[in-house]
């Protein structure tokens, strides 16, 4: 008995030590996360002044200026990505969640997954040979291509989970009324899945505003304003990359400040995200 | 038939509009295979199969060989799976089977937010905290260890292979915890009662119940988290220091396919410069569809239904 006891204990403490194991390691993964924000807060906060919202870039070197074309070409970029991934996205994750067990379906949903694992990079090798080469300069409309196809994996994986949700019951509601099965979707389902899908496009704009890589030889970059979308245009995440790598004190304290933005952003949309979706849940 | 004509049209053109645009998904990856093989045949010409194991890179001759970049993705990789496989999946079992369940939801949105940030954001935090971080307090103990090794010889840069492997760990480990909690979720009930009924404890448990039936899915959160690491761009261009080079040290600067590609993309005017940054882009397209499928492939055994990740 005394031995079963020993062996009994020795297993014991064996579990306490892995449990204690697992927490400290979801610590540790989770210290670059508090590290990141804290250096953004403390290098970023204090440039972030009226100047670096509303000022072009200064010239190199220079102390001052600001980002004000690079947050609103982002904005342009993100409208014509959205413009783009949307309704693809819905009208393809509508697709799935209707017709979930065909073939034709599996196949799309695993190559929509598999585009979402793609090297954004690779998005930005296609939008340049599909529109910059053609078109030959570098261009806002690749930028938006490119982002734009990026997101519609996220779209339509979202689209097709919450459409899924909606109870049968209610589709069988209109089509008993004899309402064709388009205008259930259009007038009854869609509605009633707008709030998920609107969280879930925001998760997915969030996601690519913060996109350097595919911006890098489609949107180009630009030190101006511009509102040509077949010319460069600037983008934050582009600007940050530029003035992080570039030799001066001034343009890493705009990069800093740049950086806050991005990820103030992102960090917002998620939690807010995070809230409504909890909020449905619990009402349905 | 009660319906009218109208009605069959419309639901038929309705359908017809919803599955074009889910074709729209393998048009364009069949666009994307087609268009940067036609961009870069000039490079499959001229060097073939070559042109992965040459390593020169000289683009005012005209000689492109890839293997330094080859190199550098596959052992940055290797670092950061190294590192975020264990990390990650002591997360994944402190989620799925251990915290309390007032706590699996903020941390596992805490993981979430990990993965949320951008790339850019990791680089610039790599290059002005990782990197001083790295030469000053990493290297020197690392060095005094196992300075005899040949992985931790030369001069203490910050910068290098190591420093992009840890930066990559950190942008990756979400990716494992996200899916390997859901297929350890995923694992039946009766599986953990059955061991527990036997006197298990609970990390017996995990060891001989959870984690056997889930190791496919396993497998597959590492294959994707692998992908990731494989084409991760931005951080890894800030940080591992681009310098074309194959050396033994962990300490020395590399080069990735994903960083070369973004760093002279913009500038590469003749035909066979952008022929060979084509063809390096392929080939990182080709190997992460690959890894891809294989991981989706791999988590659809165990969890099936919707998918796991969209991140």
């Amino acid at each position: 008995m005394i031995s079963a006891g020993r062996a009994y204990r020795r297993r014991k403490i064996t579990n306490a030590i892995m449990s204690a194991a697992a927490a400290l390691c979801t610590l540790v993964v989770l210290l670059p996360l508090f590290v990141i924000l804290l250096f953004l807060i403390r290098q970023g906060a204090g440039s972030l002044n009226r100047e670096f919202f509303t000022h072009l870039p200064g010239a190199a070197g220079e102390p001052g200026g600001g980002m004000a074309n690079a947050i609103v070409g982002s904005l342009v970029l993100i409208g014509l990505a959205a413009s783009i991934g949307v309704p693809i996205g819905v009208l393809g994750g509508v697709f799935l969640s209707e017709y979930p067990s065909s073939r034709f379906g599996h196949v799309v949903r695993l190559m929509a997954d598999v585009m979402n694992g793609m090297p954004s990079i690779v998005m930005g090798l296609f939008a340049y040979t599909v529109l910059v080469l053609p078109l030959r300069h570098f261009s806002a409309l690749a930028g938006g291509v490119a982002l734009g196809v990026m997101l519609i994996p996220t779209v339509m994986r979202t689209t097709e989970e919450i459409v899924r949700l909606i109870p049968q019951s209610i589709r069988e509601a209109s089509l008993a009324l004899g309402i064709p099965q388009w205008r259930t979707m259009a007038r009854i389902v869609l509605p009633t899945a707008a709030a998920g899908i609107v969280t879930g496009v925001m998760v997915g704009l969030a996601r690519i505003a913060g996109e350097t890589a595919p911006l890098l030889f489609t949107a180009f970059g630009n030190r101006f304003w511009n509102w040509d979308l077949l010319q460069p245009i600037a983008a934050l995440p582009l600007q940050v990359f530029a003035y992080a790598i570039a030799p001066f004190d001034d343009w890493h304290r705009q990069a800093w400040a740049g950086a806050l933005v991005l990820v103030a952003m992102v960090l917002l949309i998620n939690i807010a995200a995070r809230y409504f979706t909890a909020r449905q849940v619990r009402l349905r | 038939m009660f319906t009218r004509g109208a009605t069959r049209n419309g639901d038929v053109v309705f359908q017809r509009l919803l599955a074009g645009a889910a074709a729209l998904v393998l048009l364009i990856i069949g666009a994307m295979a087609i268009a940067l093989t036609v961009a870069a045949w000039p490079a499959i010409e001229k060097f073939g199969l070559r042109f992965i194991v040459t390593s020169s890179w000289n683009p005012v001759s005209g000689r492109f060989g890839a293997l330094p970049f080859v190199y550098g993705t596959l052992v940055s990789s290797a670092i950061a799976l190294f590192l975020a496989v264990p990390l990650g999946l002591s997360v994944a079992v402190f989620l799925a089977e251990l915290a309390p369940g007032w706590l699996r939801v903020p941390v596992g949105f805490l993981v979430e937010l990990l993965a949320a940030i951008p790339s850019v954001v990791y680089g610039l935090w790599g290059i002005f905290v990782l990197i001083p971080w790295v030469r000053v307090s990493v290297t020197p103990p690392l060095q005094a260890a196992l300075g005899f090794l040949p992985f931790f010889q030369g001069p203490p840069l910050g910068l290098g292979m190591l420093t992009a492997g840890l930066i990559l760990a950190i942008m990756v480990v979400p990716f494992i915890v996200a899916v390997s909690t859901e297929v350890m979720r995923a694992v039946p009930q009766a599986q953990r009662e059955a061991a527990l009924s036997l006197g298990a404890t609970q990390w017996e448990t995990t060891r001989t119940a959870v984690m056997p039936y889930a190791r496919s899915g396993i497998m597959g959160a590492i294959f994707l988290a692998l992908a990731r690491a494989l084409g991760e761009t931005m951080a890894v261009t800030m940080v591992i220091g681009n310098v074309p080079q194959i050396k033994a040290s962990l300490l020395a600067p590399a080069y990735t396919i994903s960083a070369v590609i973004a760093n002279e993309f913009a500038e590469a005017t003749e035909n066979l410069y952008l022929a060979a940054l084509m063809l390096i882009g392929l080939v990182l397209f080709v190997v992460t569809l690959a890894v891809n499928i294989g991981a989706r492939l791999l988590v659809s055994r165990v969890a099936g239904g919707p998918a796991l990740m969209r991140e």
